[in-house]
Formats: structure tokens, C-alpha cells, sequence
């Protein structure tokens, strides 16, 4: 372990400051106070470095900081002792060393924080218009590829239905068949209070067909796949493969994301069934365990009271979310930044806008349903 | 010939300088691709070394078996005389503070300002204040010529050249003894690669810097390199000033110091 010394003494009515052992960066903690605290009334220090061992740019700067700041009171400061490299180290360091200050502090008090609001809002606002202008952009290029089918990326879409919907099925079905036990069991402990036991089928019929099912099966997806889509097409962006299709006359968009949203558009309605069927299977299971009722007459109930309309406003709700899941993915894709960093920012921030977006437009479709009355 | 470890052609060109690296008998493979075959070379204490040659050649591998990213097959590689490959690992950690790298392309961790990039390993190994590690960090980045002003910026919003710089800061931080730079003028436009050179040459003589350079740029060989050393065959093939070069008996070599380029560079030094 390297240590320096500093100490100072009076020869000829002149101050003298005596450096002495390692003065290098590692040994610098010990020393930054006594430096930092040193002041002179005389006109002249002599500053003496002939017995300093070894010396590196943090010793010639702590050296070149203090003649700058004496400098700065008025004191002259005489180097003496040294080697020529090593007063040339600190004339090296003494002419690099920074003048004006690089990076200042961040102003602080109200009108900052009320500048940062304005930014942060004009910056959602711009983000909304660039969300829509990038909707309009894979509207469009959506109906090029109806009116030209043969340019659709026929491979990737299929290795995308396989990633986004075959992958994905043991998870949801999982999912579906707890929800429909959770379901069953709380149905059961309350109705059995009236003694209608029997209309839990139909509070797991509907509640599973038109909302849980499919939601639940979109949040999923949206943590599972919408992260993904950002994550890939943003560590392409990173690495600048991106700016590389585009220079080779590919469409990112053609590429990678319409695949992608018409994989989930295809996968999304069909996990979501899955999981419907999983959770009445869970449901049917606990309500024969829990309150008696046969699979038979689970079923007959099941058939004879459900009208098909709440699997279809389940089942309509889907495309739905697979676009806003796989847009919002890939246009946070496409917002990534320079850094590895901002992937991971993106795919947080992926995740919980698709989540929130699909449970508002549950919430409209759940109005609108309600007002045309199915 | 291939030397047998202990004596190198090297070791008895020029006796009496301190050898700062030593690599002896060194086996790098990847699988069944033998990179490096009873490699051996020395670097001696405050000389800018020179690694060229093909592409392919294992240059970079060098590099990076020498600061340990790479374990050889077997081999011997000392450190400012410490042994780095069989060693016990304090050992390592001491030396590690001994020697700064360049990488290609920066390196830099893309979620940390210049500044920060630059305190990233003071932070890690020195026990100092927050104020005196900031102001060394500014000190190293206007000492690689870089303006004031690019400390708060991030390495995305960085040219080319300017994240080279940076890199460069980096691997000054602790200010190390040894310096390993991997092609550091590669895709600059040559008055860029030009300042580059000037700039390690004066960073190496006031700092008194053993530099280690991986690269194909001619003009940096003539401009800054003290020796040069040819990698071809697994092995160093030859080693010596960069004058000795066209002097040598080797098609890749003559080739590579006699070729058109090679004559514009000496006819520019």
C-alpha cells in the first residue's frame, strides 16, 4: 500500500512544502485534506519534490491544483527537487487540467419543476401522435399486403404463430383452468348461503366467456410476447440493423412488424379459447368437488342457460387487443434509444401501456356491449 | 524454428531492458482451431509494441488471453512480473489495477456518462471523495483531448472518434502502467487516426506508458511504434523496429511492409 507525506516548513522566512513517498491516485485519500486545507500568507512557495518516490497524473494534478489555486491568491509556487519527467508530468497535467467545469449541477426549486411538467406533457403528447402516426403506418402497409398478398413474410409469420401462440399455450391453459377453480370456490362459499349452489355455472359461464378468459389471457401475452417484440426489434435498433434494412430497401415495418401483429391477431383468439375452455373444465372440476354438481349437469346447465353471445363478446374483444399489444410493442421497439439501457426501459414501459390500453378498451367495449344490449 | 520457452529470439537481441510482459510457450485454442501454437514474446518497460498481421491471425486473442478474457490451453504469462494465468487470484486483482484497455469500439457502458465512465473503476478499486475522483475524471477526459462539455454526454451521442477518446479515458483511470489498445485508429479518417497517434505518443512519453496496440494502421506503425511485432503462423514470426521490416524474408510480411500502402506511409514519415 502506497502512502505520500506532505509537510511544511520555514527556511529562509520562505514556506517550504515537502512531498515525500508515493504520491500516486490510490494514495491520494489520505492526503486530498492536508492539500485541500493549505494556505500561505507568504508571496513565494517553494514546493519540494525531491523526495517523492514515485508520482502519477492524480499526484501531479493535486500538485497543479494547489499552484493553480495559489496562483489564484496571489502566491507564486516554485517547483524544485523533481525530475525533468516529473515537472513535465505536472506541466502536462497543468495544461490539460479542465478549466470551465464540465457538467453542472441540476437547478432545483418550482419554476424547474414546473418547466420539467411542461416538458414531460408536451413529451406524452408527442408520444400519442407518434403511437397513432405508427398505427396509420402499419394500417397502411397492412392493406398493401391485402391487395398484394405474396409479400407477406409467409416463414416469419409462421415462426411467430409458433413462438407467440404454440409456445404460449401450456401457461394459458394453466392459467384458465386456476382461474375457473378459484371462480368455482368463491362462487360456491357464497351462493350456498341462498342455497342456489347451482347457479355457479353461470356465474363461472359468463364471467370466464366475456371478460376473464380473454383479459387475462391478453395480459399474458402482452408480459410474455409484447416484451419480446420490444426487446428484439429494440436491441436490432441498437445495434443499428435497423438503419441497415432500410439502406438494403427492406421495410422494417413489412419485415418485422407485421408478422408479428398479424401472428398475434391470428394466436390471440385462439389462446383466449384455450383458456376459456381450461377454465370451465377448472370450474366444472371444483364445482363437482365443492358443491356436488355432476359433470353432466354442469354441462346440460351449462349449454341449456349460456347464450352464445358471451363467448362472442369474449371472442370479438381479442383482435382487438392482439393489435394494441403487438403496436404498442414494436413502436416502443422502434423508440429505443442508443443505449442497452433504453431496451430495458422500453420493454417495462411496453408492458404496462399494452396492459393498461387493453383494460381501457375492455372497459369501452364493456359500455358498448352493454348499450346495444348483448 | 519454433524457440523453446525461456529463450526467445527476443531476450537476446536487447539483454539488459526489463520485460514488463512476458508470454512464454503460449496454446490458445478454440475447439479443435489451434489460434496460437507455442507463442512467445516480450514487452519491455515504457515501449510502444506494435501486434500486426492478418486477418485471422489471433491478434485481438493475444490481447485478450494476456488481460484475461481468454484462458490458453497452456502457457505462461507474466504481468509486471506476476504470474497472471496460474497465479492465485489476489495476485490477479493487483495487477488488474496495473493495466487500462482500449476496446475497438469503446466498450463504454452505454448507461453511464463519459464522466462516469471514467470514475466507473476509480469508484471500484480507490477509496477517494466523490470530489476528487470527479475532478480526476475531468482531468483524464481533457487530457485525451476531449472538450469539457462531453463529460455529461453518453456514449450514443458520441462520434466514432470521440468514443475512442473516451475508451482511452477509461483505461487511464487508475493510471495504469500497461495500456492494451485494440486497433485504435480503425475507422478514423486519417487526420483523426493522426491526432489518435499524437496522442498516445505524448499520453506514453509524459505518463511513462508501456503501450500494447493491436493494428493494422501502417501510418501509426511508422508514427508511434517503437517495435513492431508480426504475428503469422500461430506464432510471432518476427519482431523488431519497424525499419527492420522490409528487410525480412517472409512473403505476408514483405508483402504487408514493402506493399504501395507501406511505401506512402514511409514516404509521409
Amino acid at each position: 500500500m502506497s502512502t505520500a507525506t506532505v509537510s511544511v516548513e520555514n527556511i529562509d522566512g520562505g514556506p517550504v512544502l515537502r512531498l515525500g513517498g508515493d504520491l500516486v491516485t490510490e494514495a491520494l485519500g489520505a492526503v486530498e485534506q492536508s492539500f485541500a486545507r493549505f494556505t500561505t500568507k507568504a508571496p513565494r512557495l517553494t514546493i519540494d519534490l525531491s523526495n517523492l518516490t514515485s508520482l502519477d497524473t492524480g499526484g501531479a494534478w493535486m500538485i497543479a491544483d494547489l499552484q493553480a489555486r495559489l496562483h489564484d491568491a496571489g502566491v507564486a509556487s516554485e517547483l524544485v527537487g523533481g525530475s525533468a519527467e516529473r515537472t513535465a508530468l505536472i506541466e502536462t497535467v497543468s495544461r490539460a487540467r479542465p478549466h470551465e467545469r464540465g457538467v453542472e449541477a441540476p437547478p432545483s426549486g418550482f419554476l424547474p419543476w414546473l418547466a420539467g411538467l411542461g416538458a414531460n406533457t408536451v413529451d406524452l403528447f408527442k408520444a400519442i401522435v407518434s403511437l397513432l402516426n405508427f398505427v396509420g403506418l402499419v394500417l397502411h402497409r397492412l392493406a398493401g399486403t391485402l391487395v398484394r398478398p405474396w409479400r407477406l413474410r409467409a416463414i416469419s409469420l409462421v415462426s411467430q404463430m409458433q413462438e407467440i401462440g404454440l409456445n404460449a399455450v401450456p401457461i394459458v391453459a394453466l392459467m384458465g383452468f386456476l382461474i375457473g377453480i378459484v371462480l368455482a370456490f368463491q362462487g360456491a362459499v357464497q351462493l350456498r348461503q341462498f342455497g342456489a349452489e347451482v347457479f355457479v355455472v353461470d356465474l363461472i359461464a359468463v364471467s370466464v366467456l366475456r371478460e376473464l378468459g380473454i383479459l387475462l389471457t391478453a395480459i399474458i401475452v402482452a408480459g410474455r410476447s409484447g416484451s419480446a417484440f420490444t426487446a428484439s426489434i429494440g436491441s436490432m435498433k441498437v445495434r443499428e440493423e435497423i438503419d441497415a434494412m432500410r439502406t438494403l430497401g427492406l421495410d422494417p415495418i413489412e419485415v418485422l412488424v407485421l408478422p408479428r401483429v398479424l401472428a398475434l391477431i391470428v394466436m390471440l383468439p385462439i389462446l383466449g379459447l384455450i383458456a376459456n375452455i381450461c377454465a370451465l373444465i377448472g370450474g366444472g372440476l371444483m364445482s363437482w368437488a365443492e358443491l356436488g354438481i355432476s359433470p353432466g349437469m354442469f354441462l346440460t346447465r351449462f349449454v341449456d342457460n349460456t347464450d352464445v353471445w358471451h363467448l362472442g363478446v369474449g371472442m370479438i374483444k381479442a383482435p382487438f387487443f392482439a393489435f394494441i399489444i403487438s403496436i404498442v410493442g414494436c413502436w416502443q421497439a422502434l423508440q429505443v434509444g442508443g443505449s442497452s439501457e433504453s431496451v430495458g426501459q422500453r420493454t417495462t414501459q411496453s408492458v404496462v401501456q399494452s396492459i393498461f390500453l387493453v383494460i381501457v378498451v375492455d372497459a369501452g367495449f364493456s359500455i358498448f356491449f352493454a348499450e346495444v344490449g348483448v | 524454428m519454433k524457440g523453446n520457452p525461456g529463450s526467445p529470439d527476443a531476450a537476446k537481441v536487447t539483454p539488459a531492458r526489463e520485460a514488463i510482459i512476458r508470454v512464454r510457450g503460449l496454446h490458445t485454442a478454440f475447439g479443435p482451431q489451434v489460434v496460437h501454437d507455442n507463442l512467445n514474446l516480450d514487452v519491455w518497460k515504457g515501449e510502444v509494441l506494435g501486434i500486426v498481421g492478418g486477418s485471422g491471425t489471433g491478434k485481438s486473442v493475444l490481447l485478450r488471453t494476456i488481460v484475461g478474457l481468454i484462458r490458453p490451453v497452456r502457457g505462461e504469462i507474466q504481468v509486471l512480473g506476476t504470474d497472471v494465468i496460474n497465479g492465485p487470484e489476489s495476485d490477479r486483482r493487483a495487477v488488474e489495477k496495473q493495466w487500462g484497455v482500449a476496446f475497438q469500439d469503446g466498450a463504454l457502458f452505454s448507461s453511464l456518462t463519459v464522466l462516469q465512465n471514467v470514475m466507473a473503476p476509480m469508484r471500484e478499486h480507490l477509496r477517494l471523495s466523490h470530489g476528487l475522483m470527479k475532478a480526476l475524471g475531468e482531468l483524464k477526459i481533457s487530457l485525451v483531448g476531449l472538450p469539457p462539455l462531453s463529460c455529461g454526454k453518453f456514449p450514443s451521442e458520441l462520434s466514432g472518434g470521440m468514443r475512442k477518446r473516451a475508451a482511452l479515458a477509461r483505461a487511464l483511470a487508475l493510471d495504469p502502467k500497461i495500456v492494451f489498445l485494440d486497433e485504435p485508429t480503425a475507422g478514423l479518417d486519417p487526420i483523426g487516426a493522426a491526432a489518435y497517434d499524437d496522442l498516445i505518443g505524448e499520453l506514453q512519453r509524459s505518463l511513462g506508458l508501456t503501450v500494447f496496440m493491436v493494428t493494422h494502421d501502417l501510418d501509426s506503425l511508422y508514427a508511434i511504434c517503437d517495435r513492431v511485432a508480426v504475428l503469422a503462423e500461430k506464432r510471432v514470426l518476427v519482431e523488431g523496429p519497424v525499419d527492420m521490416m522490409a528487410t525480412v524474408d517472409h512473403p505476408w510480411v514483405q508483402e504487408y511492409f514493402t506493399g504501395p500502402r507501406a511505401r506512402a506511409a514511409t514516404a509521409a514519415d
